[in-house]
């Protein structure tokens, strides 16, 4: 839970308009060209002076995608022209940081482009903090998703008056990352992409008789050896009698869909997406949740029979899985 | 290059695939992206501080991803295409190694303002790097 104080300092932010900022060079060829190189983008619209004064423009046009780019501080992240506002747009990630969130990552970009911008032309954008989440725990850690709006501006050249060229949201994950950093690989070794795997349950005394019965393809229920209850998920003590005493039956995997969820966003590695999961209704009587198998996602429907298959995945874990039948 | 053909809008339909376009993950792209981008993160172009950030190597920066997505727009609808968003959200990073591969499909078309929106995903071996929608007009 993100400390109190720090949630209504940074909400008393939120609305809160920062003021211009200014592009450190005009709309240029060169920094045009090199974007493109890099970037494997060929469009004479772009490089080719002759070819955009073909079209009607007064010079080579900006890649659209490439508007972000010139209200960038550069190498200090927070140096801008002279005449820009001091105060920095995303102040707030400076606040939420010392609260122990120190990473920062992108999440999302939306673009929009009221014109096309050429050469020539000098930008300067203005901003708004539009929002704050409440703390959120992603795969990267747990933290805030930061949303700024930004808008681009063409100053007016001999009196003609700055014109909107586009707008933009940005929003930052501010987060406390969820693992530690591996220690450092040797620098010659080139670091392979990794390969997500699923993640491993937590076995506690109670719950382990469950796991050692995926592994050897049984699906084992708790049943109170003093009333016959039978109990998922595992709990050391009966849910009807109170008994601490417990062995297990092995249900025979035959089952109905109680109810299901289809995962679509966001897409977390390694699992197939869309990723329908089901609440399971045991034909003993108890429900689990286990993914489906074998279906798409709108053929499901409540009540349709199944029956229990086990996977091995990333050859460390067996899980059980269950498929519609007849 | 000037012999680019820009697609007009009546050669585009509802539902169509975009060609998938595959782009290499490489160190000199990450960088190279960042740096033309304005972008002097360490975690683009240094790998130790991106292993200071829980990070296996150094990953794209998303004016990187932006541009890329342009430029798979771009080489479909052709160079007069006029845009009107991008707009993406992202995923898994991109590392240094990988391969992002580009799909998209013309999901809205509007004959009124010959516009269209592209649903796109970029995916790379761990899932999604980059999911949105491009809108852009397109000549008669």
């Amino acid at each position: 839970m993100a400390e109190q104080e720090l949630v209504d300092k940074i909400q008393a932010m939120v609305g809160r308009e920062y003021g211009r900022v200014y592009a450190w060079d005009r709309v240029n060829a060169p920094m045009i060209r090199q974007w493109c190189e890099i970037m494997g983008i060929e469009n004479p619209l772009y490089t080719d002076p002759e070819f955009a004064r073909a079209q009607g423009h007064a010079d080579v046009v900006a890649p659209p995608g490439m508007l972000q780019v010139w209200g960038m501080g550069g190498l200090d992240q927070e140096n801008f022209p002279e005449g820009s506002s001091k105060e920095n747009n995303f102040e707030v990630l400076k606040v939420i940081e010392p609260y122990g969130y120190p990473a920062v990552v992108a999440v999302n970009s939306d673009l929009h482009f009221d014109r096309q911008v050429i050469a020539g032309e000098r930008l300067y954008f203005s901003s708004k903090l539009d929002s704050i989440s409440e703390e959120k725990t992603t795969p990267l850690g747990t933290g805030f998703f930061v949303t700024v709006l930004m808008t681009y501006f063409s100053q007016g050249e001999n009196g003609a008056v700055d014109e909107e060229v586009g707008r933009q949201l940005f929003r930052v994950f501010k987060f406390r990352p969820a693992q530690r950093p591996e220690a450092a690989k040797p620098a010659d070794k080139q670091a392979e992409a990794p390969k997500a795997k699923r993640p491993l349950p937590g076995k506690s005394d109670d719950t382990r008789f469950f796991w050692d019965g995926c592994e050897a393809g049984k699906l084992l229920i708790q049943r109170c050896t003093d009333c016959q209850t039978l109990r998922h998920p595992p709990a050391p003590v009966c849910i009807k009698c109170h008994s601490f005493e417990w062995d297990t039956l092995e249900a025979s995997g035959k089952a109905s869909l109680y109810s299901f969820v289809v995962m679509h966003y966001p897409e977390v590695p390694p699992f197939d997406y869309p990723n329908p999961i089901g609440l399971i209704e045991l034909d003993e009587g108890v429900r689990l949740i286990a993914g489906l198998v074998g279906v798409e996602p709108e053929q499901l429907e409540i009540g349709q029979r199944l029956q229990v298959e086990f996977h091995r995945f990333d050859d460390r874990q067996t899980l059980p899985q269950f498929r519609p039948v007849g | 290059m000037t012999s680019m053909k820009t697609r007009t809008f009546a050669e585009t339909s509802l539902g169509e695939q975009l060609p998938e376009l595959s782009i290499p993950i490489t160190v000199t792209l990450i960088n190279g992206g960042a740096i033309a981008t304005r972008d002097y993160f360490p975690g683009h172009h240094d790998v130790e501080a991106a292993r200071e950030l829980g990070s296996p190597h150094i990953f794209m920066n998303i004016l990187t991803t932006t541009a890329l997505v342009q430029r798979f727009i771009e080489g479909w609808a052709g160079p007069l295409a006029s845009f009107g968003d991008i707009r993406i959200k992202l995923g898994v990073p991109n590392y240094p190694g990988d391969s992002m591969t580009f799909s998209g499909e013309v999901t809205e078309r509007d004959e009124a303002t010959r516009s269209l929106t592209i649903t796109l995903k970029g995916r790379n071996s761990m899932g999604n790097h980059a999911a949105g929608t491009v809108s852009l007009v397109l000549p008669a």
